[in-house]
């Protein structure tokens, strides 16, 4: 893979803000590989985030990039979306961001199947505002706002994307960014909204009160914590307990797409009777 | 040729957004501001624009911000408690000078307060209401015909200052009935926002060296060839964020001076009456039209009372109540709240004027009577030091 990166990157905006050997960088290392792949034009590439260290992503591609308020990167990309329905829009945002206060925007925006692609960069950390737990901290780690543990249970991004109607679903995660890059090329190429739930690791806030507290070793642990769902159907239960499944879950083009159905709405309205 | 509607006000801050050029609108619902998407809803896509319902009010105002980068004039229009919601987002427009017509029909507060009745308690909370230093410039119109009047001004100030501009109206207003004579289209001018004229590459959204104050921002035909970045945060003449406390000082100096050097374009306000006056009755909104009939019953009685009427609320005009206050004694101030346009009134005056109040936070209209009556007292009464004196029924 020779991709030239700084292709995409804004140059001058390096280096990067981002701890050394922080899976953010991966992640988006994985988006830019699948850009490059699909053979995008920049111009037609919007990507928007909400707040915090995933979403200052937006700063360094040389795309067109909308850093917005934490938790509402969602509605911000669907109007985008919705007012240039031949751009590419990417919503690249934390754990957080997405599935805490931005819960709700998430839940609607795959309910209403804009073609938009969010990126859940999961650390299962507030990582930018010094490790407070969020709804992906796994119970039982320790957060900074849960000395003792985490007692809260976790959401599961890929049933909450489902049951919310998203029409591509998948989760990857920084231990595999082969992978990982295959299902974000996927998600972007998908006509509707698609949801990647990226695991990554934020060594620094969620690691170091983990007895995690090194990229390497953090990336082995979502290793071990995962598993491909190919490769589910001939494990025992007990080897696949507490493991999050990896894979391509949800692939549905029977459901409208909502820009086309807008369309449609429009045709309707100029065109009665 | 005027076109001559039988509407309420919020159909006609509807129509006069189409009327701007506004193709987005984002809104949750909520009384009594609903007509302006039910309106919307049948009207946008019949003219190719977007029109959506979000799940919420934080939602609704992030898309038009959103619609507002990709180029398009956008709305959301909302009351007391969704105005509380979307001022977070206020605020992002704020810092990203992005235009965006924001419409309040003020109902009552605290809270859910009286969700169908009128009410003016908002008038700060436009002004105050985001975190930070900035300055929304705000409207408020009078009459079913500066419901349309002032929302097309609306656009053209969000437009022009690249700016978030509220426009705040009131139960009253929102759903009062009645036959308007519309302004030809080609009467009223329709601004757009400047267009770069750069190419690409050299293209920055806050260059304010190379373009002044107020860059351009590219519109909806423009905007896919101009790739940029814009933040909440403090940021820089490229919009990527900054630390830099010169930067920073001049860019947040620079948001508001944008708007208080050209103060001779925005303010707008009306005189009636008020060339031999002893006593000035300042009111806005709906509740203008009370304090209209007010003066003309005092001046039958041979009382020579006059109205000042700001049209643009905020930024408040103080250079025009500050020579009022000196030739006129006596300055009612008469609101549909406990008292909020007042203390902007007092701070202008300097002391010059006495001020009255006649302020009322009952949910029902201030009748004229009431204004009236104050009119009365002071004009009974000779010059004193400055108090105020509370009319609560
Ligand atoms: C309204 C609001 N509340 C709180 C914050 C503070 N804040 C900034 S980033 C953040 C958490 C970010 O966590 P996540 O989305 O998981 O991103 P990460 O830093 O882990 O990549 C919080 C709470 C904020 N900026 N705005
Ligand atoms: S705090 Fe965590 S998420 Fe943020 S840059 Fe550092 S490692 Fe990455
Ligand atoms: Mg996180």
């Amino acid at each position: 893979m020779s991709v030239d990166y700084s292709k995409y990157l804004r140059n001058e905006k390096l280096p990067l803000s981002w701890c050394p050997g922080c899976g953010t960088g991966i992640v988006l290392k994985a988006l830019l590989i699948a850009i490059d792949e699909l053979g995008w034009k920049k111009d037609d590439i919007v990507m928007v985030s909400g707040i915090g260290c995933a979403a200052r992503g937006a700063g360094y591609v040389d795309f067109h990039t909308f850093h917005t308020l934490h938790g509402r990167a969602v509605p911000a990309a669907t109007a985008i979306k919705m007012c240039h329905p031949h751009l590419h829009v990417i919503v690249f945002s934390g754990d957080g961001d997405m599935m805490a206060i931005g819960g709700n925007h998430f839940i609607h925006g795959c309910r209403r199947n804009v073609d938009v692609t969010l990126i859940v960069v999961d650390n299962w950390i507030y990582g930018m505002t010094g490790g407070q737990y969020s709804p992906l901290t796994p119970t039982g780690s320790k957060a900074s706002t849960m000395p003792r543990g985490n007692i809260d249970p976790t959401f599961d991004v890929v049933e909450l994307a489902r049951g919310a109607g998203a029409t591509f679903v998948a989760r990857g995660s920084v231990a595999e960014p082969v992978l990982l890059k295959t299902y974000i090329k996927k998600g972007l190429a998908h006509a509707g909204t698609s949801v990647i739930d990226a695991l990554s690791n934020c060594h620094v806030q969620f690691g170091h009160r983990n007895k995690l507290n090194d990229p390497v070793k953090l990336v082995h642990h979502i290793k071990d914590s995962t598993v491909r769902r190919s490769a589910m159907a001939k494990m025992k239960p007990e080897e696949l307990a507490g493991k999050l499944a990896t894979g391509i879950f949800v692939e549905d083009t029977s459901k409208k797409e909502y820009t086309r159905a807008y369309r449609e709405l429009v045709k309707m309205a100029q065109n009665p009777g | 040729m005027p076109e001559v509607r039988i509407a309420s006000g919020n159909e006609l801050v509807a129509e006069a957004a189409l009327a701007a050029g506004c193709r987005f609108y984002a809104g949750y619902p909520i009384t009594p501001s609903s007509e302006i998407p039910e309106r919307l809803s049948k009207r946008l896509p019949e003219l190719g624009g977007v029109f959506m319902q979000f799940e919420d009010e934080i939602a609704s105002v992030i898309a038009a911000i959103g619609a507002s980068y990709a180029g398009y004039k956008a709305m959301t229009a909302s009351s007391g408690p969704g105005i509380s919601l979307k001022q977070e987002g206020i605020g992002l427009a704020c810092m990203m000078e992005l235009p965006l017509v924001i419409v309040n029909v003020m109902r009552g507060g605290p809270s859910t307060g009286l969700p169908t009745r009128v009410s003016q308690a908002d008038y700060m909370q436009a002004r105050w209401g985001t975190h930070g230093d900035h300055l929304i410039i705000t409207v408020a119109p009078a009459t079913l015909l500066e419901c349309y009047t002032e929302t097309v001004r609306a656009f053209n100030l969000a437009e022009k200052y690249r700016a978030p501009v509220f426009i705040l109206s009131d139960a009253t207003l929102s759903h009062l009935h009645g036959r308007v004579e519309l302004p030809a289209a080609a009467s009223f001018e329709i601004i757009e926002r400047r267009q770069p004229s750069v190419a690409p590459e050299d293209y920055y959204p806050y260059d304010v060296d190379r373009f002044g104050p107020i860059p351009p921002l590219p519109n909806r035909d423009n905007f896919p060839r101009y790739r940029f970045h814009m933040t909440g945060l403090n940021k820089d003449k490229g919009g990527f964020p900054t630390e830099n406390p010169t930067v920073v000082n001049a860019d947040e100096r620079r948001m508001v001076a944008k708007i208080m050097d050209d103060r001779k374009a925005i303010d707008s306000c009306e005189y009636y009456r008020l060339d031999d006056a002893q006593v000035a009755v300042v009111a806005y909104g709906s509740n203008a039209t009370a304090a209209r009939v007010a003066v003309n019953d005092a001046r039958q009685r041979g009382i020579k009372a006059g109205l000042f009427r700001p049209i643009t609320v905020w930024p408040f005009p103080e250079a025009q109540v500050r020579e009022l206050a000196g030739r006129v004694p006596k300055i009612l101030v008469t609101e549909m709240n406990l008292g909020q346009m007042v203390y902007e009134v007092e701070r202008a005056a300097r002391g010059q004027a006495e001020i009255i109040t006649v302020l009322q936070a009952a949910g029902t209209p201030i009748r004229p009577a009431q204004i009236l009556q104050q009119i009365q007292v002071a004009a009974g009464k000779v010059v004193g030091d400055s108090i105020r004196r509370e009319v609560l029924v």
